[in-house]
């Protein structure tokens, strides 16, 4: 008697097995069809130039130097300054808060900063630091970048955290550990690999944020490391040069995008890698 | 098991009786739950003390109570009297990592520092004592040979303490405890993750550490009280049923509820 629902089962899997194959080819599709076009019309523009000459005027030839360099320090100093407050949060949540009302809220909170748009973090920070200094500045910039490096590795660290079994800490607590040190020397070794990943992660998702830079760092057509001025950063050169009408400026917002497309992606894989020690462990 | 076979077990003979611990009256409470009532007996010391029940009697709430475990986590309170070489550990005024220092604890799972062997026993040393690392070294060496693991890793004491396998790990977790030289260890059902072979080499161990140590340890197994343990005490629903010899517990109990439980009739 099961056998007569057996082939229209089959069917039915078949049909369910042929959507999904689909969903995912069209996925794919899609993000294989822009890597393609970024990757032909990037490689088109690369040439040692882009890493030794500055962002030229339009109609002329140049590089994109200083913004590489400005993308650098900005994101540095933005995670620099976003991890230890990120873990510090994350290990608040994880080892001391748990479900304390207080925990609950900075949880929620971290996770509705999570999702903000970006742009909104930009204007957030122009109010507080670029409107009283009457200027904008890289340091503005990588402020604007730590706020959205905090609530990724607040998130980060707090799931790490929770994945350190209980028994873990009570044996560092049985040999008389304080807390602090079980938290510190067992918590975060057991899941070093699993925050390494997270800092990562987030460098990854500043690295090619434009908006919360252009209401903060703007733009500098100059080589320049003063984090007090304005400082040139490749998400707003690409956004500036690939709405121009000149050739020279379009190829290189291309090249621009292959490179951080190519760092995001080599980041990710590290991060890949090192979770993956982190699971043979 | 029947209590023909429980008479042909040797009994280990109980030595001189000065009591290391003391608890008396001891309630605990989980929240509103009481788990232990009115708990009362003594751990004597050197010597081994087994606590059997069926799961959910509170021996494992009353080892916990001995190094203020419980102090981890919100909600759980224990009253009453607990009183180590006279001392009141229930007092809040107790450093608590100092009292962890001198009662040592061994867990059911295995849990080995994500760290090399040698920093595993170290790790603990280092926190009461700066030795001179020649030092360091004999003292790691005598804990691993104190547990009987010095010639299975003595060529690779930079290994991680992960890499080794379930009954060398507890056996690690046994040498870190005893490196920093507590005065009563606990043991949690530090067997039942472990296959028969590993398990029959903690039974080992825990034979010679007694005398030295004074030693309480939650089994589930009935044969492992028997065989390793001076004193039993039986408990059952949150209450001290019976406490005595072991050899008594097991072949002759005073009560009812105690006869039933080594006798296999539930549990």
């Amino acid at each position: 008697m099961a056998s007569s629902f057996y082939p229209a089962r089959r069917r039915r899997n078949a049909m369910w097995m042929g959507l999904s194959v689909a969903a995912a080819a069209i996925g794919l599709t899609g993000l294989f069809m822009i890597l393609v076009v970024l990757l032909w019309k990037g490689f088109a523009g690369l040439s040692l130039d882009v890493f030794t000459q500055m962002t030229p005027p339009p109609g002329s030839s140049g590089g994109l130097l200083n913004a590489i360099v400005g993308s650098l320090i900005m994101t540095v100093i933005g995670v620099a300054v976003g991890t230890p407050l990120g873990m510090l949060a994350g290990t608040y949540l994880a080892e001391y808060g748990k479900y304390s009302r207080l925990a609950v809220v900075v949880r929620f909170i971290n996770d509705i900063l999570l999702s903000a748009p970006s742009i909104v973090i930009g204007l957030f920070i122009y109010e507080i630091v670029v409107a009283p200094m009457g200027h904008f500045s890289a340091l503005a910039g990588a402020l604007a970048l730590a706020v959205l490096v905090v609530p990724v590795v607040v998130r980060t660290t707090e799931d790490m955290l929770n994945l350190v079994p209980n028994s873990l800490r009570e044996a560092g607590a049985s040999l008389g550990m304080p807390r602090s040190l079980v938290i510190q020397r067992i918590g975060y070794r057991a899941v070093r690999a699993g925050l390494i990943t997270g800092v990562l992660l987030a460098i990854a998702r500043v690295s090619g944020e434009t908006a919360p830079l252009l209401f903060t760092a703007l733009n500098d057509q100059f080589f320049s490391t003063n984090l007090l001025k304005p400082m040139s950063s490749l998400p707003t050169v690409i956004f500036q040069f690939a709405l121009s009408p000149y050739k020279e400026w379009q190829q290189l917002a291309w090249t621009g995008a292959l490179i951080i497309t190519l760092a995001v992606l080599a980041l990710s894989i590290a991060a890949r890698a090192l979770s993956a020690t982190t699971k043979q462990q | 098991m029947d209590s023909e076979v429980n008479a042909q077990r040797p009994a280990k003979p109980p030595r001189a009786n000065k009591d290391k611990v003391t608890v008396r009256g001891l309630n605990f409470y989980y929240g509103e739950n009481h788990a232990l009532k009115e708990v009362t007996l003594s751990l004597f010391e050197g010597q081994v003390t087994a606590f059997i029940g069926p799961s959910g009697c509170g021996k494992s709430t009353l080892l916990r109570v001995l190094n203020r475990m419980y102090d981890l986590y919100p909600g759980q309170r224990a009253e009453g009297e607990v009183l180590l070489e006279g001392e009141n550990i229930l007092s809040k005024e107790l450093d608590v990592n100092l009292l962890r220092s001198r009662v040592g604890m061994v867990f059911q799972k295995p849990t080995p520092f994500p760290m090399t062997i040698y920093d595993n026993i170290a790790f603990g040393v280092r926190l009461y004592e700066k030795l001179p690392r020649s030092e360091m070294d004999a003292r790691v060496e005598s804990s691993l040979k104190r547990t009987a693991l010095w010639g299975e890793v003595k060529d690779k004491l930079n290994a991680s303490g992960l890499s080794l396998s379930g009954g060398q790990q507890q056996r690690l977790c046994i040498a870190r405890t005893v490196a920093i030289s507590p005065e009563l260890i606990l043991f949690d059902e530090p067997t039942s993750a472990l296959d028969p072979i590993s398990t029959a080499k903690i039974e080992e161990l825990l034979d010679e550490l007694s005398g030295e140590y004074t030693i309480a340890i939650v089994t589930h197994n009935m044969q492992q009280a028997a065989r390793v343990s001076h004193y039993t005490a039986f408990m059952y629903l949150g209450e001290m049923v019976e406490f005595n010899e072991t050899n008594t517990v097991f072949t002759s109990p005073r009560d009812k509820r105690t006869q039933d439980y080594v006798t296999g009739r539930f549990g």
